[in-house]
């Protein structure tokens, strides 16, 4: 069984659209990230997939199940750790996990799983009195009792420190091991990449590319190119005597795109040709970076706002436009 | 379906947790008994049914001195004597006190040659004190007079009480109260939990359990109805033991002890339910609780009320529940109590069905 089916999920509050027409599925065993800044409609769709949000148009099928009208029988089956975790302030993990146990009817031990999110040394400390990463490790735990197949993370590491986020990308990496199939949201590139095996890029509510890393890249990066240090007449002088594609990006780098590898010959024996200074070289691809700022029209600050600032490969697209 | 042991499991958490904030239990179980202490210290000196009187004796004969002692032998005043260079008016004003005696001057003298004579009285007519010092010392001076002409009286007072024991102030403080504590545990502490539960997101972390909304209200009303048991023994034994109240402990008290909690728990459920963020939710608790915890008879028995408070008082269900306990408690007036439990039972179901059907775990 396929364990996450959506198509052309809609969502929308008021004039808003949170979701606009989104389908995907998610093979078993897969960790999926949807990456996108604040307000782009993933933590929506990964409630819609929950069953905590009624969708207003499109098909959702998680473990066969509508989550919606058979919401109280699919939680039995999944784990769930949402955006903001939040706990009895007055109740320490140990009791937490007993509880969650006591109402899925399973018998476990909560030392073992609060073990495995690395939280046994916090097992008697009440909610209250827990750090930041504490409490989604408690989260984690909490989220595991059911020893779910499938498990939606929303921002796991949102507002944690570095180590905490390192922590918590370990426990991750430990479910992954495990064979469970993972639904995470993140603003992080770096968690997308380091922990997913496909990404879809969110924004507006929209799925703007999906695949692995390197499937985006290859379908909205810009392929290969030769960057040279040196000055916008060297660009011109290269320009006019090769057939090659010349940018210059204002700020002493010029980059000629390589449709195959030996341009890069034709490109440095123009440059050597012109008698101008040159410095240093270098071939490049796009990173998942260079097209997550290419398709959301910025970079994601800590916080997953986006900031309006634009890279060179942006400000070099939009000259040629 | 409700399980049992979920709901048990939920009730150990939330009850673990209230117990470990010492805020709930002081508000909880310490508040309570805290205003029977202090009501039942400010009300004692009434209690005994002495009305304090200052009496200005100008005479110096025998006859006005029977006189005070005979005022003061009634049980129902307490008369303290005023020096007769003081300015009776002034003094009352000074000492904040409506009622005051003066004794003329000739008393004694006017006493045996059976000249008529009168004895002032100053009082407050708004004060029900007043009256009691008006009516005492009409009796005594009848009750002089006939004893001047050798008389015995003809119509007689045997005095006695509605119920058998004499009732105090604390005797009804105690139903008024534990309908107080009855109230104000549940309502604030619901209206508080669901509106910051539902803002907290805490509801939505709990719908992705099996856990039902039935299971996790049945739960906190279990919660309350224990709390207010608890509460319920500790003021009735303050009430006993440190003011000797006459209360009575039957198991009529029961249905009051498991409906009160239920009905608002429930109410501050709709409160948190219906209202859009904790603010709110708070100030619409304060407008329900207040007027109900005054006007419910919880400091005062309803006798004392205006008729049209009276009246009022009968839209408020903490009114039924008090009047409940005091008949009970106070009365021993078990057809009344009947009523009341009736009426009680009702508006609870109502109350804890539309909470449980109304409020949510998740949004749309």
């Amino acid at each position: 069984m396929i364990p996450v089916e959506i198509s052309s999920i809609k969502k929308a509050y008021g004039n808003i659209k949170a979701v606009d027409g989104v389908s995907f599925s998610v093979e078993e065993g897969e960790i999926f990230a949807l990456l996108g800044p604040n307000g782009a409609g993933k933590t929506t769709l990964i409630e819609i997939m929950e069953g905590l949000r009624k969708r207003d148009e499109g098909a959702v099928k998680v473990l066969g199940l509508d989550p919606w009208e058979n919401g109280y029988e699919l939680h039995r089956k999944i784990g769930v750790i949402s955006q903001d975790f939040i706990f009895f302030d007055k109740a320490n993990p140990r009791e937490a996990v007993k509880y969650y146990a006591d109402l899925f009817g399973v018998s476990v031990d909560p030392d073992d799983i609060l073990r495995e999110v690395l939280l046994e040394d916090s097992a008697g400390v009440l909610f209250e009195n827990l750090s930041g990463g504490q409490k989604r490790k408690m989260g984690f735990a909490l989220s595991l009792v059911n020893s779910p197949e499938l498990l939606f993370l929303d921002e796991p590491t949102t507002g944690l420190d570095p180590n905490a986020r390192r922590a918590i990308w370990d426990v991750i990496r430990g479910l992954r091991s495990k064979g469970k199939t993972v639904i995470l949201t993140t603003h992080y590139l770096d968690e997308a990449q380091q922990l997913s095996d496909r990404v879809a890029i969110m924004n507006h509510g929209r799925i703007v590319a999906m695949g692995t890393s390197d499937e985006i890249i290859e379908a909205h990066g810009s392929g290969e190119r030769l960057e040279i240090h040196g000055t916008e007449e060297l660009a011109a002088y290269v320009r006019a005597n090769t057939n090659l594609k010349v940018e210059y990006n204002g700020k002493g780098v010029i980059s000629v795109a390589l449709k195959e590898k030996i341009d890069a010959l034709a490109a440095l024996a123009a440059v050597e040709q012109s008698g101008l200074d040159w410095g240093e070289i270098q071939t490049r691809r796009d990173s998942l970076d260079d097209v997550f700022v290419k398709l959301v029209s910025g970079t994601i600050d800590e916080h997953g706002e986006i900031r309006a600032e634009q890279s060179s490969y942006d400000a070099a697209n939009q000259r040629r436009r | 379906m409700v399980s049992a042991k979920r709901t048990l499991s939920d009730f150990r958490v939330f009850g673990r947790g209230y117990l470990r904030n010492w805020v709930g239990l002081f508000f909880g179980l310490i508040f309570p008994v805290i205003l029977i202490l202090l009501f039942g210290a400010i009300f004692s000196g009434n209690s005994s049914g002495t009305i304090l009187v200052y009496a200005q004796n100008q005479d110096d004969g025998p006859m006005s001195a029977q006189f005070l002692n005979a005022l003061n032998s009634t049980g129902v005043l307490n008369v303290q004597s005023v020096s007769v260079s003081d300015n009776f008016t002034k003094f009352l004003a000074d000492h904040s006190s409506p009622d005051g005696i003066i004794i003329p001057a000739n008393f004694t003298l006017d006493y045996a040659t059976l000249k008529s004579v009168n004895i002032t009285v100053y009082g407050n007519p708004s004060q029900s004190t007043s009256g009691i010092v008006s009516g005492t010392v009409n009796g005594v001076a009848n009750y002089f007079n006939l004893q001047r002409f050798n008389g015995t009286a003809i119509i007689g007072l045997i005095q006695t009480t509605v119920n058998t024991k004499q009732t105090k102030y604390v005797d009804f403080l105690i139903p008024g109260l534990i309908g107080f504590s009855i109230l104000v545990n549940p309502m604030f502490s619901l209206v508080n939990i669901s509106s910051e539960y539902k803002k907290t997101k805490l509801f939505k972390q709990l719908s992705l359990t099996p856990l039902t909304k039935m299971e996790w209200l049945a739960s906190k009303v279990i919660w309350y109805i224990f709390l207010s048991t608890v509460s319920f023994l500790l003021m009735a034994a303050v009430g006993i033991f440190v003011w000797g109240a006459h209360i009575t402990l039957t198991a009529w008290l029961i249905p009051f002890l498991v409906l009160g909690p239920t009905l608002f728990a429930s109410m501050g459920m709709l409160v948190g339910t219906l209202t859009k963020n904790p603010d709110t939710a708070s100030v619409i608790g304060n407008v329900i609780s207040f007027p109900m915890m005054f006007l419910s008879g919880t400091f005062f028995p309803m006798y004392l009320y205006p008729e049209y408070l009276r009246m009022f008082a009968h839209v408020l269900p903490l009114f039924y529940i008090t009047d409940g306990l005091n008949a009970v408690m106070v009365y021993a007036n078990y057809s009344q109590a009947l009523i009341d439990i009736a009426v009680v039972a009702v508006i609870t179901v109502v109350l804890f069905v539309a909470a449980a059907k109304l409020f949510k775990w998740r949004e749309d």
